[in-house]
């Protein structure tokens, strides 16, 4: 697999095993969308579930870390989200700055540690 | 970045709309993010020997960070195309309610499914987070074309840092690459906590990530699906019981 365009299998694999099993999700919300109302509660329970499912996608890469992130110790991750969580509510809820703290947290912890 | 009132003139055009639609991807500290979290995957597209063009296109059509991860890991480790197919498909569930919840702010009673076919496609947690937050300040009739703006903007952005990835690979340090792991779990996090208002939101969050490592040690395979649809409905439940009470 060379060149920019690489080779056709693989460019079929990403439509047939990544592009599909991925867009139909998408798709099935579109159709079922037509029958619900802005303001129904079944739209509370829903947006509480995408809310937990996103918050269990957040636990799994603290707790089952990929790749390099593997390579923090898991404490120094469990204090770099909190410290970035604390600053976030100090700052009068800044993304930026809890974000900005979480990573300097744990940059910093990880050079020092070496 | 300061939107017209809702009652401007200045809402009449659709083009201007589409613009400060596409102009708001600067307006958030998520698309830094995201563009982080797209140099990742170009970088690992490269490492797992896919074409530049390949990865460019898993961007545009798959346009979802964890489906993509999944899908050039797994098809990397030498897994069969129906095993990354369900890999993946695992992972989207996650689209399906934040298609369900977005779209009805977008729609008119005039809207036709057709509408809305594209705004579905750029649905993934950015954009679900973004239009919670900058919908309301937009008119009703003006929100798929601003939908449209913000979504071909983040899509440009994570084409550009795809690319860069793609071509640095080679060059990312160690300390680096965890930085940008570690991005993702942070700019959720706080992005959700901020959208968080309902008693049914805060704890739909705070349950999920106190669920997922109890369920994960069943090791089920669907561990996210599971920790997130009981955590959900637990907290729906408390919201629904408070109303009554």
């Amino acid at each position: 697999m060379s060149g920019f365009v690489g080779d056709w299998h693989a460019l079929l694999l990403l439509v047939v095993a990544g592009f599909l099993p991925n867009e139909v999700w998408r798709m099935v919300g579109l159709w079922f969308v037509s029958g619900i109302d802005e303001g129904s509660e079944v739209l509370v329970w829903v947006r509480a579930v995408a809310t937990a499912i996103l918050a269990g996608v957040i636990a799994q890469i603290l707790v089952q870390p990929p790749g390099a992130l593997a390579s923090v110790p898991d404490l120094l991750r469990y204090g770099a989200v909190v410290a970035g969580f604390a600053v976030f509510l100090a700052t009068k809820r800044s993304i930026f700055a809890g974000v900005a703290c979480g990573e300097i947290v744990m940059v910093a912890g990880k050079w020092w540690l070496g | 970045m300061r939107l017209p009132p809702l009652d401007s003139p200045q809402w009449k055009s659709p083009v201007r709309a589409f613009a400060w639609g596409m102009s708001a991807v600067t307006s958030t500290v998520l698309t830094l993010v995201l563009f982080a979290t797209y140099l990742g995957i170009g970088a690992l597209a490269h490492d797992t020997h896919f074409s530049l063009l390949w990865a460019l296109l898993s961007t545009l059509l798959v346009w979802a960070g964890p489906a993509q991860i999944i899908l050039i890991s797994t098809l990397g480790s030498g897994a069969t195309a129906v095993q990354a197919a369900i890999a993946v498909t695992l992972s989207a569930i996650r689209l399906f309610p934040m298609v369900v919840s977005v779209l009805p702010m977008l729609r008119m009673p005039q809207t036709r499914r057709r509408h809305l076919v594209l705004a579905a496609h750029f649905i993934a947690v950015t954009l679900w987070v973004e239009c919670y937050r900058l919908l309301p300040l937009v008119p009703r009739e003006r929100r798929i074309a601003f939908v449209h703006g913000l979504g071909c903007g983040l899509v440009i952005v994570c084409l550009i840092a795809t690319t860069l990835g793609y071509e640095l690979a080679a060059k990312l340090p160690t300390l680096f690459a965890a930085g940008i792991l570690m991005l993702t779990p942070l700019a959720f996090l706080l992005s959700t906590a901020r959208n968080c208002t309902a008693i049914a939101d805060i704890l739909a969050l705070t349950l999920g990530l106190a669920l997922y490592p109890l369920v994960a040690m069943f090791h089920t395979g669907v561990d996210i699906l599971i920790s997130g649809v009981a955590a959900g409905t637990i907290a729906y439940g408390a919201h629904w019981w408070r109303g009554r009470a």
